[in-house]
């Protein structure tokens, strides 16, 4: 195991050069930026001072790559837009998305599990069907058209803004009614944003379930008596979960990808909003270094559901 | 037809939830196809005294902020989703083919080199890619479709990765090699057409996920610009006048929804039935 932890570690550390290079390639290479910039008579002078002293566009490429990178590590990029740290910028969001997303996932789990498996117990009921219909609706609904179906639902219902982190007049809230609002202004978003998870991940649990109680284990359970419960519940739920783990791992990067969108429709101030209000005013520093740290969170989730699944299944012996 | 294709179709019409996404795609292709002669009215003809109508038999979806006729402009806003989806899903097919085939074929340095790659682009969130890339470049129809292709082929690039792996060792790709045949004709004539069954699947079901994209990029205003119509920019300018005019809202939306579900159910059912292990479950 602490051979296999080194030998991922390295090659997570590979990766993660990988990721630096191609985020530097797509900002300072790409046809049109930054150099075609400097050609449009709309930015302003100011931007191309910014720009050349982000990217020290005089000095031979290698070494511009690892300027780009020093000063991405070391906070000293700035915005276009302000002139501020890209960091500091990230830094005072990111912690609304990740609870924006860590929400979604806890949704995701807590009903595509049990969704899954009661689906596979009842193959081709007429409830696992609905629920394979279900399924495939979740996949191809465009979520910001669902997002705006449900506020105006919402709104019409209850009369209560749900854009925003928060209502704006909360003075006069006791905690409890804060915490309740806070809750209420997490609810929508994070659970379209589950939508296509929960959709996904309950038809990985039930074929997982199918192939499970097909195996000889289960039938050795069954023969010896054991009441079918124990046996679906107890010995093949197990096993059938294992794989669902590293899913976590998978699921990231179309959360992260989905804020972008949710956190526009419902004006919630996370780094997914701070991309797009970027790429809307050309603050490429910003832009590519939320692009940068997602992905990096992309390889930390993959690195973590490896370890979890190593941890949970005994067979797996890491080399 | 030969027998393969008979199994095939045997059971691929069994499954009507398939063959029911099969014909809504021809029908958009028609739609598409036919958009000039189907639509009862110009759709960029504007006339303000017609502004936010409601559904009615003159206008079957009713009229938007400027007066346009909403059918019609839908009518050819499916050329926009249809084109975007098989354009883009061409580009990622052709680089996956070509990285998993060689990654596959030679193995050794070359394979780790390209997998590693391949796991680099999967770690970028692609819908954030995609927006940064169509925002650096400036947004087009044409551009659009491109930045979805080049970073949507990794799923692809595996699979043919893995079937290449097992139909190098085969004897009939041995027998071509023991007879000089050259490698570029061994991939391509030998080993490529007996890999392309999962890579049909993947395609069908990645066109479903290029329509929501491209939908996606038009919400944010980084698809296809205005006045030109697409389901997406229909939808997007709608969403001002959802209070007042909820057809705008609704209609474009559904339209999304029915397509790209329906190439969802016809990729499933294609992998149903063309993979033979998953065939007995039905």
């Amino acid at each position: 195991m602490a051979q296999y932890l080194i030998r991922r570690t390295i090659y997570m550390l590979i990766t993660l050069v990988g990721i630096s290079i191609i985020s530097w390639v797509i900002i300072t290479q790409a046809p049109g930026s930054p150099i075609a910039l400097t050609l449009d008579p709309k930015v302003s002078p100011k931007i191309i001072e910014q720009m050349e002293k982000n990217y020290d566009l005089d000095k031979p490429i290698y070494q511009q790559y690892f300027l780009w990178l020093k000063r991405l590590l070391s906070g000293n990029l700035y915005s276009f837009k302000d002139g501020r740290p890209v960091i500091r910028k990230i830094g005072e969001r990111i912690w609304n998305t990740l609870l924006l997303n860590l929400v979604a996932m806890l949704i995701i789990f807590s009903l595509a599990i049990p969704l899954g498996v009661f689906s596979a117990r009842r193959q081709y009921s007429f409830l696992d069907n609905l629920g394979t219909l279900g399924a495939y609706l979740g996949i191809s609904i465009p979520s910001f058209w669902l997002a705006y179906l449900l506020i105006l639902g919402t709104v019409k219902l209850f009369g209560y803004p749900v854009l925003g982190m928060r209502s704006f007049v909360t003075e006069d809230f006791s905690t409890m009614e804060v915490v309740l609002d806070r809750l209420w202004h997490l609810m929508l978003p994070s659970i379209i944003l589950a939508i296509g998870g929960i959709a996904a991940l309950s038809r990985y649990t039930r074929s997982s379930m199918l192939e499970v109680v097909r195996q000889d284990y289960v039938r050795t359970a069954r023969a010896k008596g054991l009441p079918e419960e124990t046996v679906y519940y107890k010995h093949a739920l197990r096993n059938a979960l294992l794989p669902i783990i590293t899913l976590f791992g998978f699921l990231i990067p179309g959360l992260i990808g989905g804020s972008i969108i949710m956190e526009t429709v419902f004006a919630w101030p996370g780094i997914g909003r701070l991309a797009y209000q970027a790429v809307l005013a050309r603050d490429y520093p910003v832009v590519m270094t939320i692009n940068t740290i997602t992905a990096v969170l992309v390889l930390i989730g993959n690195f973590l559901a490896d370890i979890l699944y190593a941890i949970a299944d005994p067979r797996i012996r890491y080399r | 037809m030969d027998s393969q294709s008979k199994t095939f179709w045997r059971y691929f019409k069994r499954n009507r939830l398939a063959l029911g996404g099969l014909l809504v795609i021809l029908i958009t292709f028609l739609v598409a196809g036919f958009a000039p002669i189907l639509a009862p009215y110009d759709p960029g003809k504007t006339d303000v005294s017609l502004k936010l109508k409601p559904p009615s038999t003159r206008h079957y979806l009713g009229t938007d902020q400027l007066g346009r006729d909403v059918f019609s402009r839908m009518l050819y806003g499916s050329r926009v989703s249809l084109s975007v989806g098989f354009v883009a899903v061409a580009i990622s097919i052709l680089i996956g083919i070509l990285v998993g085939a060689l990654a596959g074929y030679y193995g050794g340095w070359v394979d780790s080199l390209l997998m590693r790659f391949v796991d680099v682009m999967l770690c970028f969130p692609s819908f954030f890619l995609i927006l940064t890339v169509v925002a650096l470049l400036g947004p087009s129809l044409f551009k659009v479709m491109v930045v979805i292709g080049i970073t949507s082929w990794m799923g692809t690039s595996r699979f043919v990765r893995a079937e290449f792996l097992t139909l190098r060792e085969r004897d009939f790709v041995q027998a071509a090699r023991a007879l000089g045949v050259r490698d570029r004709r061994i991939i391509f004539r030998h080993i490529l057409p007996n890999a392309l069954a999962p890579v049909f699947v993947t395609a069908t079901l990645d066109v479903a996920t290029a329509i929501l994209v491209e939908a996606g990029l038009s919400f944010l205003g980084f698809g296809v610009q205005p006045p030109a119509p697409s389901w997406g920019n229909i939808l997007t300018e709608g969403r001002i006048y959802i209070f007042d005019a909820w057809w705008l809202t609704v209609f474009p939306g559904l339209a999304i929804l029915i397509t790209v579900l329906s190439f969802n159910l016809l990729g499933e059912g294609l992998r149903d039935a063309l993979d033979p292990r998953l065939r007995g479950r039905r």
